[in-house]
């Protein structure tokens, strides 16, 4: 069934995206395809989040055009996403979960089942009665996770999902993220968590200012990085 | 009833006047905002969620409608009704119809307004998830009404508060008339002139208990749903 109405490759041509006269992202070509984890790098301002909204079909390229599987638009509810911050509906922790799960047209009798095992994985059902936005930020981002998750994506574009968790959610997001890739979920996600991406990456694409600075698998990347920007982010140096 | 009888002996012993007089105003005003609800929260819902040519005039416009001087809504809605005017045929000037009406049209500017706040706050927070999600305009609209559920009594208590206290339009396309179109504001008025202080005083004693619980209603609404969804 994935493959009749896959959105997969996502395939940027010529794509730039402007606000007023600054140049947020600057003539990307590049195609993703199924397969291991994308991780999107780069320092602050690089433009990672903006890819991302691009991706998802939240804004609109100034130039160039985006395809999902070939066509203009994106299949309904193939994509999911976590927000850098995440949104939580004004309810309780495992509504929030099931009405994901009913805007993708789960029949209403299997989504309780669906919530908790999404909330379990996330290490959160025993708060699923509680109200969402009174949670930690770090617990916002695991029910966004469960949210996004319980849909059962085609994609998953993930925002920085770990930036507010400890070390020890950390390891837990990023198992379920692996998880989730080996299912066969296409993951995308930015992070300038170095030690994350070597966890987590098959292949990594390194924004500086806009530009797409380099795509190499994970291992290239660390290992041969072919550009000087990437060679000085990889040692943990400032790129400006 | 004798002049003699103080204000709270009127409202202990339950004087028929009197008690004839809040329900005729609390059956005025109630099916006002129900008016105003079923025509300001679809339309405050789509002025936050559409974008079109004169739209940032209509939303000024209609916040300058809350605070419309109700003897100006009277007048507009008496020269509206009144034999000679568009709508005389239909021979509802000073029935209790016509203070529906008038109370309505003070009404549906608040809760328009009230209701174009809040949805456009919560849209703007919702946006890109609901977006993400896929969900339509119709299940954008639902969702916003409903989470927002809790905001929208307050603004529906707001507009109760208001219709009920006025006294301008009932006054004026009521026409006070005994027993009739005879409302507490303007009951409270006329007694007030003839110097019948304590019907006057009991009506008032009552607005007030009236007023003050819609407030603490109010009140009670934004604190339960603070603890029950954040
Ligand atoms: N609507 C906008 N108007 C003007 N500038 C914008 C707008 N959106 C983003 N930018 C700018 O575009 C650049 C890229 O922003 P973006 O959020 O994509 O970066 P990022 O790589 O996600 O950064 P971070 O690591 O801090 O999350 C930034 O310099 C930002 O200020
Ligand atoms: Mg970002």
């Amino acid at each position: 069934m994935r493959d009749i109405s896959s959105d997969l490759p996502v395939r940027f041509e010529g794509v730039s995206l402007r606000a007023g006269t600054t140049t947020i992202l600057d003539r990307l070509n590049f195609s993703i395809p199924p397969g291991t984890p994308t991780l999107i790098v780069g320092p602050n301002g690089s433009g990672k989040t903006s890819l991302l909204r691009l991706c998802m079909g939240l804004s609109t390229p100034s130039e160039g055009r985006i395809t999902w599987g070939g066509r203009n638009a994106l299949g309904p509810g193939r994509l999911a996403m976590l927000f850098q911050r995440p949104v939580m509906l004004r309810r309780s922790v495992a509504d929030n979960v099931i009405y994901g799960l009913a805007k993708a047209g789960l029949p209403r009798k299997l989504r309780v089942a669906r919530m908790e095992e999404a909330l379990a994985r996330v290490g959160l059902l025993e708060l699923a009665s509680r109200p969402a936005r009174r949670l930690s930020g770090g617990e916002q981002q695991r029910v966004a996770l469960a949210r996004a998750l319980a849909r059962e994506p085609e994609l998953l574009l993930l925002d920085e999902p770990t930036a507010n968790l400890d070390p020890a959610a950390t390891r837990a997001v990023e198992e379920i993220i692996l998880m989730a890739a080996q299912s066969g979920i296409k993951i995308v996600m930015a992070s300038h968590d170095l030690g994350q991406v070597r966890r987590l990456a098959g292949e990594v694409m390194f924004l500086v200012r806009g530009r797409l600075c380099e795509r190499a698998s994970a291992a290239d990347f660390f290992d041969h990085p072919s550009t000087g920007e990437a060679a000085s982010f990889v040692r943990g140096d400032l790129v400006i | 009833m004798p002049d003699s009888m103080t204000a709270w002996e009127l409202i202990i012993s339950g004087d028929a006047t009197l008690y004839a007089i809040v329900r005729l105003s609390l059956a005025v005003s109630l099916s006002a905002v129900a008016i105003a609800v079923v025509i300001g929260l679809p339309l405050g819902a789509l002025l936050a969620l559409t974008r079109f040519r004169g739209r940032t005039a209509l939303i000024v416009l209609l916040n300058g409608f809350m605070g419309l001087p109700p003897v100006v809504v009277g007048l507009t809605v008496f020269l509206l009704l009144s034999r000679s005017g568009p709508l005389g045929v239909f021979g509802i000037l000073f029935t209790p119809l016509a203070m529906v009406i008038a109370q309505a049209l003070l009404v549906v500017p608040i809760i328009a307004a009230l209701t174009r706040q809040t949805i456009e706050d919560l849209w703007h927070e919702y946006r890109d998830e609901l977006t993400a999600m896929n969900v339509g305009a119709g299940g954008r609209m639902a969702t916003l009404l409903w989470d927002s559920r809790f905001s929208l009594i307050t603004a529906l208590l707001a507009g109760f508060g208001r219709a009920a206290a006025e006294v301008g339009t009932v006054m004026i396309v009521g026409g006070n008339i005994d027993g009739f179109t005879r409302t507490m504001t303007t009951t409270i008025a006329l007694e007030t002139s003839k110097g019948n202080l304590p019907l006057a005083m009991g009506l008032g004693l009552i607005l007030i208990v009236l007023i003050l619980m819609i407030n603490a209603a109010a009140w009670g609404v934004r604190v339960w749903s603070e603890q029950r969804a954040g």
